[in-house]
């Protein structure tokens, strides 16, 4: 009943996952038979080259194993040990966290506070929605290495630009500084993913009956009231998912990352990702490098059902 | 006139100097938000025709003697055009896949009814939590397992079946909301379950196949780690392994990679006018207009 009237995003996976279709009488042998045809291709590739890899990298990560030779050396779960006793890779999980936790106070905020602005009535909104939702599209090796320009210690534009409007300014190494980088490099994700969030959120405005508000404020609320205790509870679905999506994007970054300081300097911005590719596979450590593969996984895996079971579960409530 | 209204809807509504400044408020955060948006993309795009020098003195401005050679350098080179047809293949056979097989998945996960249906389809929906990104470890390992090593399949499979499971979804929603009475009017009409898809389901289903297709597209074309693992000879890289190795190459000379990056980042911003329409339907599940 509730399906119609709240918006819906195909991006959850379960859900609806009870909705009526139009049940046909019964499976005829028609049916069967395309069924099958149609399952089986993406079946085979999805199974071959997605769910096996994860299923085999458990398997591995229980051997100490280079990736060339047969797999002998078992060693139970010493690769795990070995790993969450490793401070980089310890390291690697706080700024994972830590670029998490900064998504959600400060890239979601922003995008929600854009979408408000350029939600509904603004004229020009199509363009600034256009621009700020632009970045997605690049990839992240081009943003990488237009941000190593913006950020080089030399004359790169941040410095020259800061040059130009601070008297004496003196120049920053921003990927080269510890205190700094892991800032820097926040920045540049914000600056490339906050517009999907911002489209999402300005997808859930849309959806909300601007009657309910306008009802509202002739009761005399003040617009910080509306916003607080109409708007955002009619777009809590949305937030929720975003949160979900923000999460799991976070605990995912690595190619920016990568191509900006490598995990540099001295290890202080490596993330989960960027560990397993340094430690896993640049240092022939496939089995090691599978166990933090695995970890991710169980994170992810982790986070999204509690995720979904806790937070989640309210906005399928109506639909089933 | 002001007052007239106020007086007979919000009482509160603030005042018209209030408004107006408020207006241009808003307007000064999001122009300075789209300078921040734009600037280091206009300095790479202007930086391609400049030196170093001339990029690290006056990023904004347009150079004395535009250096054309920095692109007649890249475009003359046999390896550019190259690497263009590899990621060319790459995306046309990585896209072709995955919106067929997404197709038929979503077609039977939104209009057959079956035992087991939700928990094959909730199986196929696990893969949405890890993409390639970050699984590329155990992908590269199953990859030589199966001996694609430096073959484009070895891209272009792993990419299908990480496109998979989003694809199905947003083909799935829209499979769904296409209303039953037409599938029983085909029927009527002789229409089998085969029919029914391609005559019916497929042609309405375009602005979601378009969503589906132009995503798929954006990540076929920006992947970075599974090509550099898998492709150990340099003819078959794609761009993004070409602008890295010429980045390394010519890292000191900002002009000459500042060109490189606006041979694909002009393209990219075409590519986004045209298609934004497709992909805000894709991310949103057809929900934002305007």
């Amino acid at each position: 009943m509730g399906n119609r009237s709240r918006p819906r995003f195909r991006f959850i996976p379960r859900e609806q996952s009870k909705a009526k279709v139009e049940e046909r009488p019964r499976t005829t042998r028609e049916q069967l038979f395309v069924i099958g045809l149609f399952i089986i291709p993406g079946a085979i590739i999805y199974t071959v080259f997605l769910i096996m890899p994860m299923l085999q990298a458990g398997y591995y990560s229980l051997f100490d194993w280079n990736g060339l030779g047969p797999l002998t050396d078992f060693i139970g779960f010493g690769n795990y040990e070995r790993a969450f006793q490793h401070s980089i890779f310890q390291t690697s999980v706080v700024n994972s966290l830590i670029i998490t936790a900064l998504s959600l106070l400060i890239q979601l905020p922003l995008a929600m506070a854009l979408a408000l602005m350029v939600g509904r009535k603004l004229p020009g909104r199509f363009f600034f929605r256009s621009i700020f939702f632009m970045p997605y599209v690049f990839s992240e090796i081009i943003t990488a290495i237009i941000w190593t320009f913006v950020y080089n210690p030399g004359g790169g534009l941040l410095n020259t630009v800061l040059a130009t409007v601070i008297p004496n300014y003196e120049p920053i190494g921003w990927l080269a500084n510890r205190n700094i980088a892991l800032l820097a490099i926040f920045f540049v994700i914000t600056w490339k993913y906050f517009g999907l969030h911002m489209i999402l959120y300005m997808a859930g405005l849309q959806s909300i009956n601007s009657e309910v508000e306008e009802s509202a404020r002739i009761d005399g609320a003040n617009e910080l009231q509306v916003l607080r205790y109409i708007t955002l509870p009619l777009v809590a679905p949305t937030i929720r998912l975003t949160v979900y999506l923000s999460v799991l994007g976070s605990l995912n970054q690595f190619v920016l990352i990568w191509i900006l300081t490598a995990g540099g300097p001295a290890n202080t911005t490596q993330v989960m990702a960027s560990y397993m590719y340094r430690f896993g596979i640049k240092s022939f450590n496939l089995g090691y490098g599978s166990a933090v593969a695995v970890t991710i996984f169980v994170i992810a895996l982790v986070f999204s059902i509690g995720y979904q079971r806790a937070i989640m579960r309210r906005d399928y409530a109506g639909s089933v | 006139m002001a007052a007239m209204t106020s007086t007979r809807t919000t009482p509160r509504r603030p005042l018209p100097w209030q408004r107006i400044l408020s207006r241009l408020l808003q307007y000064a955060i999001l122009i300075a938000l789209a300078l921040i948006i734009l600037g280091p993309v206009l300095t790479a795009v202007l930086g391609g025709l400049k030196t170093t020098g001339e990029l690290y003195d006056l990023p904004f401005g347009l150079p004395a003697v535009p250096r054309w050679e920095n692109y007649t350098g890249i475009l003359n080179s046999e390896s550019f055009w190259l690497q263009l047809k590899n990621s060319v293949i790459i995306v046309t056979g990585t896209v072709s896949l995955t919106v067929t097989t997404s197709a038929l998945l979503a077609f039977v996960f939104s209009r057959l009814v079956f035992p087991g249906r939700e928990l094959i389809f909730n199986f196929f929906t696990l893969g949405l939590l890890f993409p390639v990104t970050i699984a590329f470890l155990p992908v590269f390992i199953q990859i030589r397992q199966i001996g694609l090593i430096d073959s484009y399949f070895g891209i272009i499979l792993p990419l299908v079946a990480f496109g998979i499971p989003g694809s199905t979804l947003i083909l799935r929603g829209f499979f769904r909301s296409i209303p039953s009475e037409l599938e029983d009017a085909a029927y009527i009409d002789g229409c089998g379950t085969l029919g029914f898809f391609w005559y019916v389901l497929v042609p309405l289903a375009r602005p979601a196949l378009g969503a589906v297709i132009v995503l798929q597209t954006i990540v076929a074309w920006n992947e970075y780690f599974l090509p550099l693992l898998v492709l150990t000879d340099d003819s078959k890289w794609p761009l993004t392994l070409g602008i890295m190795q010429f980045q390394g190459q010519y890292g000191t000379d900002w002009g000459r990679v500042m060109a490189f990056v606006s041979l694909l980042i002009v393209p990219a911003v075409l590519f986004y006018i045209l298609t934004q329409r497709y992909i805000v339907t894709g991310l949103t599940g057809g929900e934002l207009k305007g």
